[in-house]
């Protein structure tokens, strides 16, 4: 069980501190208007289809995962909620055997669920029921038919998508050692991602290449001194740092989002795997021209419009970056709930201009710097996005680029597609 | 512990937000750790409201654990009071504040703000969203109030002669089912009574309207489940009673009429005059839905199988329209308020069925799956446990979805209200006639039982082979001449069935007309995505 007390602020102190373009940063405190990490259930439950998320927690937790997911999933989902009563508060021995209970009863009711993630929530942190004991107890039982894992998704401890840096961060101690060559890629992809890049890679001639998390959770890729890891969202910090603790070797690259992105992600694989340059070309100029085509079409809506990112997914950085580089948008504000600084080097050298970089949250002071400066479009969490509609300013719902395929080559229009439909309908509408 | 997938109703913070968001002049401080900010957006998105919730969260981490949440707490209050200046603060906790035992309530006291500052106790752990909102609102109002009792044993003044009586109507709030044009229904009700509406409550009202709450003759408990705990205190406090029928069905709103009337010292006479149950015609009722249920197209509804689960106050009343003014047969009736529960217990009785008290989804589908209605009128939940089970369905209570949410006049209670039940509970339903081919012809392959009634939309399935090259419908599309069209390589028709189902016919279409433009014979996966560079989505 972690000390909340002595827990450090998110990847602070771990940094490999380079020598860079040093980048001003206004750091906030104050009301934070994100989600917590047990969000991410809503597709990791989806990306991994034999694991089941079973979150130990309150009615606030289930009413959180509920609201978020839409209560639009007709299907059973793959996540469900335990919820604490006065009963479990007032006696853990008791708890316990009641978690015990509610798990095996599931497990009978989905045979075909070969992971059970158990995700600790605020309350269960807070009454230090410890769920890595659970997970033990249960796996001295269930395995190997089913193996049980935890981490937590609390939002004392985790910021919307760093909940899937907890997930994957729980699956790294029981990855297989080996000191193969492999590239290992991190981060939730579309299934139809992993696909083109698998192709790419194919074409370059890299391999093998594993993804983490993978289709099935109980496929787990082997890691080791010969393993590479590609990051492909910016949000698995402590992931990366479990995997480079087992041997692992990080390549640094900026996210494939957008053209330029993608390449520099594609190139930095290309230079260990010492690909000549002209393989390199020969892949991926044509894929690149394509996606800068489907980028042409966009980008006269939106060259020169203004942005401004509120803090929520983590993905405000590279997703400005691309904006900006590619689409010519104007940077106004870009917000990150944290900045794990290894995970963002690249992209920061890349960050055009000098926006203000904001780190944390106060919610009210970055409403007040958002209606000073008037940004074309905004992009906000879904509590936000109607109130500033209604203010007059076009939004674009950030937990959107987190639902939707916008990585790689083939979707860098697709991302841009996102931005230019507010001003599109703005435009249309006459009423 | 309890394991659940789906839940009826939210931690009762969420309770207090319903109240907050639906008032005036209102804020709410809720000491609650990041994440529970999510709530927000039941409010800005299901019910699209245009602007955020008076809500300020501490949002506390990890790092403020070590002692510093309390002083979170008063920062907060004090920074909301200087921004937003409101009329009267509610300071409290969420599920995982109230474990750390900061007393927010009490803290936010303690800043000597020149309003009521009105501390909230909402036990997370026992107790659930509808009572957090009656808590709530009864708190706040016994605290604006509190220099306004009257002592014990004081005479409520008769109303001077010629002065028309005036209601409150209470209970009503955002995120409840169709509340906001109840209201206007209601109000319009008792106008036409010689009745005016003192103060709507909390729905739109500020803590100033709340102090004027007294000045009524009688208050209209519209919503038990969010006023009934205020309605007993202004009955004990200030003598005031209370209205007990919900004015939901022609007949609910008869006894309503009657009801306000004793109340308000009126005669009903009048107007019930042009009410005359067991008459046919049109104007036998203010509402359409008497006649419409008498008129011989109506006659494939009788005996229609029922299942009623939702909110107490609307699944009581859903459960009489269904039985006496439908001529459905009630299969069962249940809820998911435990708080009303004896209420429910005893329509049940009426109606000849097992009550069914739970908030357990799984219980809810299942008796469902057991009792096999042909109708289920529910909530959201009701709506998906009816999807899966192929079964029509209603909404008729919260919790709701968008849609839910209409743009246009829609209320369920008073004579219009009828029509809205009327329509939106016979819209699902196959028709008579065709019921009747149905039975008649039991094999056709494009009209038969398993297919959706013929004024439905065909509903979104699962996508088969043979669908992709289907145009959507409404807009089919003539087949390609067979010898310009382009073939598909094996792994493009791969690629292209991971394309969303509801997109795929577009996305094929346009590869084919970029391949034919540019005389490729075969799609691969390459020209898949030249065509998308080319069209976007």
């Amino acid at each position: 069980m972690t000390d909340l007390s002595a827990l450090p602020p998110p990847a602070s102190g771990t940094c490999t501190e380079r020598p860079r373009s040093p980048v001003a940063v206004l750091r906030e405190r104050g009301q934070r208007e994100v989600f917590c990490g047990l969000t991410g259930i809503v597709w990791l439950h989806r990306r991994m289809q034999d694991a089941f998320f079973l979150v130990v927690g309150s009615r606030t937790c289930a009413h959180l995962i509920q609201s978020a997911a839409g209560v639009m999933i007709f299907a059973e989902p793959r996540f469900g909620t335990a919820i604490l009563g006065d009963r479990d508060l007032a006696g853990l021995a008791d708890a316990n055997d009641e978690l015990d209970r509610i798990c095996v009863e599931l497990l009978e009711r989905r045979p075909d669920i070969a992971t059970l993630f158990l995700v600790g929530s605020c309350p269960s942190e807070v009454i230090k029921l410890d769920l890595a004991k659970a997970a033990e107890r249960l796996n001295a039982r269930l395995m190997p038919s089913v193996r049980v894992l935890n981490y937590s998704g609390s939002g004392i401890e985790t910021t919307f998508t760093q909940g899937e840096d907890a997930a994957l961060r729980s699956m790294v101690p029981v990855l297989p050692s080996d000191d193969d060559r492999r590239l290992l890629v991190v981060g939730s992809v579309a299934d139809v991602v992993e696909d083109q890049m698998r192709r790419v890679f194919d074409g370059l001639g890299i391999g093998p290449v594993a993804f983490l998390p993978g289709r099935r959770a109980a496929d787990l890729p082997a890691v080791g001194a010969g393993t590479r890891v590609l990051a492909a969202q910016p949000f698995n910090g402590e992931t990366v740092r479990a995997l480079l603790a087992r041997g692992a070797r990080m390549l640094e690259a900026p996210y494939p989002l957008g053209a330029e992105g993608t390449t520099a992600w594609y190139a930095a694989a290309a230079r260990e795997w010492d690909i000549p340059e002209a393989t390199f070309e020969a892949v991926t100029r044509p894929l690149a021209e394509r996606a800068r085509r489907a980028l042409e079409r966009y980008r006269p809506r939106l060259d020169g419009r203004s942005l401004f990112l509120m803090p929520d997914s983590q993905l405000e950085i590279p997703i400005a970056r691309v904006l900006a580089r590619e689409m010519g948008m104007r940077l106004l504000e870009v917000g990150t709930p944290y900045l794990d600084r290894q995970m963002v080097a690249a992209e920061l050298d890349l960050l055009p201009g000098a926006p203000v970089l904001s780190e944390g949250q106060h919610l009210e002071r970055q409403l007040d710097r958002l209606r000073a400066a008037r940004p074309d479009i905004t992009v906000c969490g879904l509590g936000l996005a109607n109130p500033l509609e209604a203010e007059g300013h076009a939004t674009k719902w950030s937990i959107e680029l987190v639902f939707t395929p916008i990585h790689g080559y083939d979707q860098a229009g697709d991302l841009a597609e996102l931005f230019v439909r507010p001003l599109e309908r703005r435009a249309r509408l006459a009423v | 512990m309890q394991l659940t997938l789906w839940t009826y109703e939210g931690p009762p913070h969420v309770g207090a937000m319903r109240v907050a968001t639906s008032m005036r002049e209102v804020h709410y401080v809720l000491h609650a750790p990041q994440g529970d900010t999510y709530a927000d957006l039941l409010f800005t998105m299901i019910e699209r409201q245009d602007r955020r919730p008076p809500v300020t969260y501490t949002t506390f981490q990890a790092r403020d654990l070590g002692g510093s949440t309390a002083e979170m707490v008063k920062d907060a209050v004090a920074e909301a009071w200087e921004r937003h200046r409101p009329q009267a603060m509610l300071v409290g906790e969420s599920c995982t504040a109230e474990l750390l035992q900061d007393q927010a309530g009490t803290l936010g006291q303690t800043l000597g703000l020149p309003i009521p500052v009105v501390p909230l106790e909402l036990p997370a752990y026992s107790k659930k969203e509808c009572w957090g909102a009656a808590e709530t609102f009864y708190q706040l109002t016994r605290a604006v109030l509190a220099d306004r009792v009257p002592p014990p044993g004081t005479v409520r003044p008769t109303r001077g002669e010629g002065v028309r009586p005036r209601a409150n109507l209470l209970g009503a709030t955002a995120l409840g089912f169709r509340c906001r044009d109840d209201v206007v229904e209601i109000t319009r009700l008792l106008a036409d009574l010689g009745v005016d509406v003192n103060v709507v409550a909390p729905l739109g009202a500020s803590p100033e309207d709340l102090r004027r709450i007294p000045e009524a003759d009688f208050n209209v408990d519209l919503y038990p489940e969010v006023s009934r705990t205020l309605c007993g205190w202004l009955q004990r406090a200030f003598g005031m009673p209370a209205t007990r029928t919900i004015p939901m069905g022609v007949n609910g709103t008869r006894a309503f009429v009657a009801e306000v009337a004793t109340l308000a010292g009126l005669s009903a006479e009048s107007f019930l005059e042009r009410e005359r149950p067991g008459e046919a015609g049109l104007d036998a009722s203010r509402s359409r839905l008497a006649w419409y249920s008498r008129s011989v197209d109506s006659t494939y509804l009788t005996g229609k199988r029922v299942f009623i689960f939702a909110d107490a106050t609307h699944a009581v009343a859903a459960a009489r329209i269904a039985a006496s003014e439908m001529g459905f047969t009630v299969v069962g009736l249940g809820t998911f308020s435990r708080e009303f529960a004896r209420e429910v217990r005893e329509a049940a009785r009426e109606h000849g069925v097992e009550p069914l008290i739970t908030d357990d989804y799984l219980q809810v589908e299942r008796a469902i799956a057991e009792a096999a209605p042909e109708l289920v009128l529910g909530t959201q939940m009701e709506r998906h446990i009816a999807k899966r089970l192929g079964i029509a369905c209603a909404v008729i209570s919260s919790p709701i979805h968008v849609q839910d949410v209409p743009a246009r006049y829609s209320p369920v209670y008073g004579f219009e209200g009828a029509n809205v039940l009327f329509d939106s509970w016979v819209h699902p339903l196959v028709m008579g006639l065709e019921e009747h081919l149905l039975q008649m012809f039991r094999e056709d392959f494009e009209f038969n039982d398993r297919a959706p009634a013929s004024h439905l939309p065909v509903p979104a399935r699962a996508p088969q082979p043979a669908d992709e090259a289907l145009a959507p419908p409404g807009a089919p599309e003539p087949a390609a001449a067979p010898t310009a069209a382009p073939a598909w390589s094996s792994d493009g028709e791969l690629e292209l069935r991971k394309i969303p189902f509801f997109v795929r016919g577009k996305a094929r279409r346009n590869t084919e007309r970029f391949a034919q433009e540019r005389g490729i014979a075969t799609i691969t996966v390459e020209t898949l995505y030249e065509a998308k560079a080319h069209f976007g989505r």
